[in-house]
């Protein structure tokens, strides 16, 4: 069988910030009833951790599972569990009005470190990214210029964000833009 | 900018984040129907200068559709609600009257 490779072969750029695809990784999308005490019971099962709230994720050792719409949450996990991790869900999901679909390889990933990373999404997003408006824990599903993304903050001074493989270049390619050594311009203000 | 706040996923989302989805509240008339009924349904819109009540998606977001109830001229949004209704929710509209006395849209007023 063929070997699995990311979008971009693990591509980085080195600026203010340093920015990363991360290869592969495994992500699996839920539908369902998210205030459904069964739909929870099952995903709490599984993953270990608590279904998080409106814009929220919530990380355990191994796996995130990040809330995306009313309806729909985002788990990520390695990769090389995807798969079995989906088809497990969606077993046990059976009796349900809900899914679970691996959806790995239609994504990409990339990561943005450095103490003014926000500063890179925020020349991006239509997004208030001050640290009183979104920190750690939060999620936002946004654009990133012309196509759709997610971001979120594992730590202070790192960003991940997802997006569609086939967008995965152009995001790149922004992100770096958006990088480049010379290219800072202060966010957030200092008040 | 107009700033719409998504009633599904709590997001004070910008334009850009959003796609109008046209006028709201439409009745929708089926094969059976009188040609005037189906008429009314394809092609008769509001076009008001002021209240207007419209369907928007979170389309770089949640993904969610919703009605937003805002002023045409001033981009003043009296409210957003859930998708799944054929009318404005009382709340929205008692909002619209104490701000604007004199309006009509259609039927309401």
């Amino acid at each position: 069988m063929s070997e699995p490779v990311s979008a971009l072969n693990g591509a980085s750029f080195g600026g203010y910030c340093d920015v990363t695809e991360i290869g592969l990784r495994g992500m699996v999308t839920l539908r369902g009833d998210l205030s459904a005490a069964a739909f929870k019971k099952v995903i709490e099962a599984e993953t270990g951790l608590t279904v998080p709230g409106q814009r929220k994720i919530v990380h355990g050792k191994v796996v995130s599972l990040a809330w995306m719409s009313p309806d729909e949450l985002l788990l990520l996990v390695s990769y090389r569990d995807a798969a079995a991790t989906a088809a497990r869900l969606a077993d046990s999901l059976n009796h349900q009005h809900a899914m679970a679909v691996d959806v790995s390889d239609a994504r990409a990933s990339f990561r943005i470190e450095g103490s003014a990373c926000r500063e890179v999404l925020a020349k991006l997003a239509p997004v208030d990214l001050y640290p009183e408006a979104f920190g750690h824990g939060d999620i936002r599903r946004t654009r990133l210029a012309q196509v759709a993304g997610a971001i979120w903050m594992p730590d202070e001074a790192s960003f991940e964000v997802v997006c569609f493989r086939s967008v995965a270049r152009y995001v790149f390619d922004l992100l770096s833009e958006a990088a480049r050594h010379g290219g800072q311009v202060g966010y957030p203000v200092e008040t | 900018m107009l700033l719409i706040t998504c009633p599904n996923c709590g997001v004070a989302a910008e334009e850009t984040e959003l796609h109008a989805g046209g006028e709201a509240h439409i009745t929708r008339f089926g094969p059976e129907a009188s040609e005037n009924d189906f008429e009314d349904y394809l092609f008769r819109r509001e076009n008001p200068r002021g209240v207007h009540f419209e369907r928007w998606r979170h389309a770089n977001g949640c993904g969610k559709w919703f009605h937003a109830a805002r002023c045409t001229a001033t981009l003043e949004v009296f409210g957003t609600y859930s998708a799944q209704t054929t009318e404005p929710p009382r709340e929205i509209l008692e909002t619209i009257r104490a701000k604007r006395p004199a309006w009509t849209w259609r039927d309401l007023k």
